[in-house]
């Protein structure tokens, strides 16, 4: 009888529940090295300002926020209240840089099956490979983006007149960054996975985006929701990220530590809910899509 | 050299018939309630049969076989008949339905030439990315890109991205990577059906090489006999998702042609369909026997006496004929004539009997075309009609075991010889 144990690889027709693959995914990372840098090069070749783009794209978006949600519509930038002096343009910026990142990276990874077909359905390399260097190579640019906010951000700490000031917390900004990575990416291949089957999803991701940004604190800030739906509003698992990512970075803003943890325990749900279902759906998704 | 590097056992893979995917969430709810609330389906196609949802197809069923170590098989078999689903299943892109899939290290698959190459990308950085996408470290490329190079013969453009590439080198650049992989299991779905002649033996010879001195196994697919013959050494067939043959290449190839050659000693061929170019206006062929015989054997130095018998279809004259030897996957051999033997009146039935003497045939199987042709006094020909015709089997004794992979199917005039003896 064939024996798993006599072989180096076993391929049958059951799944283990928690066969994720891991240890054979790192064991690519040569490959996803090598993924992250096509999709860079791939994305600004022949254009003339190259990775410019990467900071063209939110500075404009946050002109734009800064005109029309602070200028026009006067949407308070206030998480909490006090005499805080918030300008505009950072607290739009770093909203938007976030935003941004988060929402490429859920729509690249939710068309990981799709756009990897021709690659997966001829060769196998771990399929987790595809997503996490989405996730890395988008992170490029938002590390791009990163550094721009930080100019801007040194430029406002030097010349004063608001309330900016380096504080303990900037050391939380690590963690956003990777509570980021976690969450679009598991919420991303919980979507690759359904999409497989049902097409609809992926028509829908792009429209949820915009309504989910409504739904964040990135065009206005905290204060604006009535107390009491709160606890409602901070179920969003984006919604800690960024006021936490803003906490970080004025030193001062709304930062709730059961709410953030609770943040925390609800990416890390998703993502492993994602990598069962992508785990599970990945042997046979050839079949379907 | 016994150890088993592939074990396929009662491999089963099962495909849902109609379309299955690319049902939207709209659909599959629609359907849901319909169910529930014991009305029919309303996503179904109108006219369907009651029942046939669930309509399945078996694209393998039951495959067992095992590989060992530095065995180059070849899988052959008729569109459908499971040969790339077996390879998926292989190459881990799909999983099997039943059964399971023992593999004893690291896999290549080829099933495609240049997987993951990116137009925008330079043969360089290609060379790395296909090599990683196949399972090569950073590190093995780096000590083989020299060698991949090379072996594809485009070092002048290998830092030109490869959406400039004329498709010839994107192909010989593809290959070259995968042919320098170090797995210990390669699988290749046609993909030496690529490149041109020369390159396409490169190739050969480098998979030969790699699997005799490295003792690398290879599972190779093809609809290419030649290249089969010149690969591999053992073949096994599918046919409709079964094996129907596991063993050596010629029996295989024979199995694979369906040629387990009809002991036909005659055919009639008055209702046998003609190919439209040919000129039969002229005589159709009606029968073919050999003449005192119940089978198709023959004895080395036995001729075969062949009954032919035709109808005119107009006047006649100047008629000849030509019989082609042919192997039984239809490559030819050699052809006997026989000139201006017959002339005849419309409506008229001619017949002959021929004896055709094959000295230099070696021992094997044959098969035969009986073609009419007229011809005239510039050598130009017509042919006139063409049938496939007999088969049969030589059976002889040669003083050596011949061996016909290399050797061939003719056996020329012993050499004479001229003077022997000490270098002179």
């Amino acid at each position: 009888m064939n024996n798993a144990k006599n072989f180096m690889t076993y391929i049958d027709s059951k799944h283990r529940l928690f066969d994720l693959h891991l240890k054979e995914t790192f064991r690519y990372r040569d490959l996803i090295f090598l993924f992250v840098k096509r999709d860079f090069t791939a994305l600004y070749k022949q254009t003339v300002l190259g990775p410019a783009w990467a900071i063209i794209q939110p500075l404009l978006t946050t002109v734009v926020f800064t005109i029309v949600f602070g200028n026009l519509a006067k949407l308070t930038t206030a998480d909490v209240a006090g005499d805080y002096v918030i300008p505009g343009f950072l607290f739009y910026m770093a909203g938007n840089i976030c935003w941004s990142y988060f929402s490429t990276t859920l729509q690249t990874t939710s068309n990981t099956f799709l756009a990897n077909r021709a690659t997966m359905g001829k060769v196998y390399y771990p399929r987790l490979v595809a997503p996490i260097s989405t996730a890395l190579s988008n992170l490029i640019s938002f590390s791009i983006q990163l550094v721009m906010f930080l100019c801007f951000w040194l430029f406002y700490l030097v010349r004063g007149g608001t309330s900016i000031q380096v504080s303990p917390a900037l050391f939380l900004l690590p963690l956003c960054i990777l509570q980021l990575i976690v969450l679009s990416t598991g919420f991303g291949i919980i979507i690759s996975s359904i999409t497989t089957k049902y097409r609809d999803l992926a028509m829908l991701v792009g429209f949820g985006l915009q309504l989910w940004q409504y739904g964040s604190p990135i065009a206005y800030g905290m204060q604006l929701i009535p107390e009491k739906w709160v606890g409602l509003y901070m179920l969003n698992p984006v919604t800690p990220v960024i006021t936490t990512f803003r906490y970080a970075l004025f030193g001062f803003g709304y930062f709730n530590l059961p709410y953030y943890l609770l943040s925390w325990a609800i990416s890390l749900l998703v993502f492993f809910v994602g990598l069962i279902l992508f785990s599970r759906i990945e042997r046979t998704f050839m079949d379907t899509i | 050299m016994d150890e088993i590097m592939i074990k396929i056992d009662n491999v089963s893979k099962q495909y849902r018939l109609g379309e299955i995917g690319g049902t939207t969430l709209r659909d599959e709810l629609q359907r849901l309630s319909a169910r529930m609330r014991g009305r029919e389906d309303p996503t179904k196609r109108i006219g369907a049969k009651e029942g046939k949802k669930g309509e399945t197809f078996m694209a393998l069923e039951g495959i067992t076989f095992e590989v060992k170590k530095g065995e180059r098989v070849g899988i052959i078999g008729h569109n459908g008949a499971g040969k790339s689903t077996l390879l998926k299943l292989l190459s881990r892109v799909t999983a099997p339905t039943a059964g399971s899939i023992g593999l004893n290290g690291r896999i290549a698959s080829m099933l495609e030439v240049g997987t993951g190459f990116h137009p925008e990308l330079t043969g360089r950085e290609n060379i790395y990315m296909n090599g990683a996408i196949l399972g090569m470290t950073k590190k093995e490329i780096d000590d083989k890109i020299e060698d991949i190079i090379d072996f594809s013969e485009c070092r002048r453009f290998i830092d030109t991205p490869v959406k400039r590439y004329s498709s010839g080198m994107y192909v010989k650049l593809a290959f070259s990577v995968a042919a320098h992989l170090d797995s210990e299991i390669m699988i290749m779905d046609e993909v030496l059906a690529v490149g041109d002649m020369a390159f396409q033996q490169k190739c050969l010879t480098k998979m030969n090489d790699v699997s005799k001195q490295q003792g690398r196994t290879i599972l190779y697919v093809s609809h290419n006999m030649n290249t089969i013959r010149q690969l591999c050494d053992r073949v096994v067939v599918l046919d409709h998702g079964k094996v129907v043959f596991d063993g050596g290449v010629e029996k295989g190839i024979e199995v694979y042609f369906n040629f387990t050659v009809n002991d036909n000693a005659q055919i009639d061929y008055s209702s046998v369909p003609r190919l439209p170019w040919l000129h039969h206006t002229v005589v159709m062929t009606q029968f073919a026997g050999f003449v005192g015989k119940t089978n198709n054997v023959f004895k080395k130095d036995e001729p075969l006496i062949i009954y032919l018998k035709w109808k005119n279809e107009q006047e006649v004259d100047r008629l000849s004929l030509r019989v082609e030897i042919l192997h039984l996957d239809r490559t030819p051999i050699g052809t006997a004539f026989l000139y201006d033997f017959y002339q005849g009146h419309i409506d008229e039935e001619g017949s002959c009997k021929l004896k055709l003497k094959l000295p230099a045939l070696v021992a094997g199987k044959y098969t035969m075309n009986y073609t009419f042709f007229q011809y005239n006094d510039f050598g130009v020909t017509k042919d006139v009609d063409c049938v496939h015709g007999l088969s049969f089997i030589l059976e002889s004794k040669e003083k050596v075991r011949w061996n016909r992979k290399n050797w061939g199917d003719v056996v020329f005039k012993e050499i004479e010889i001229e003077e022997v003896g000490d270098a002179f």
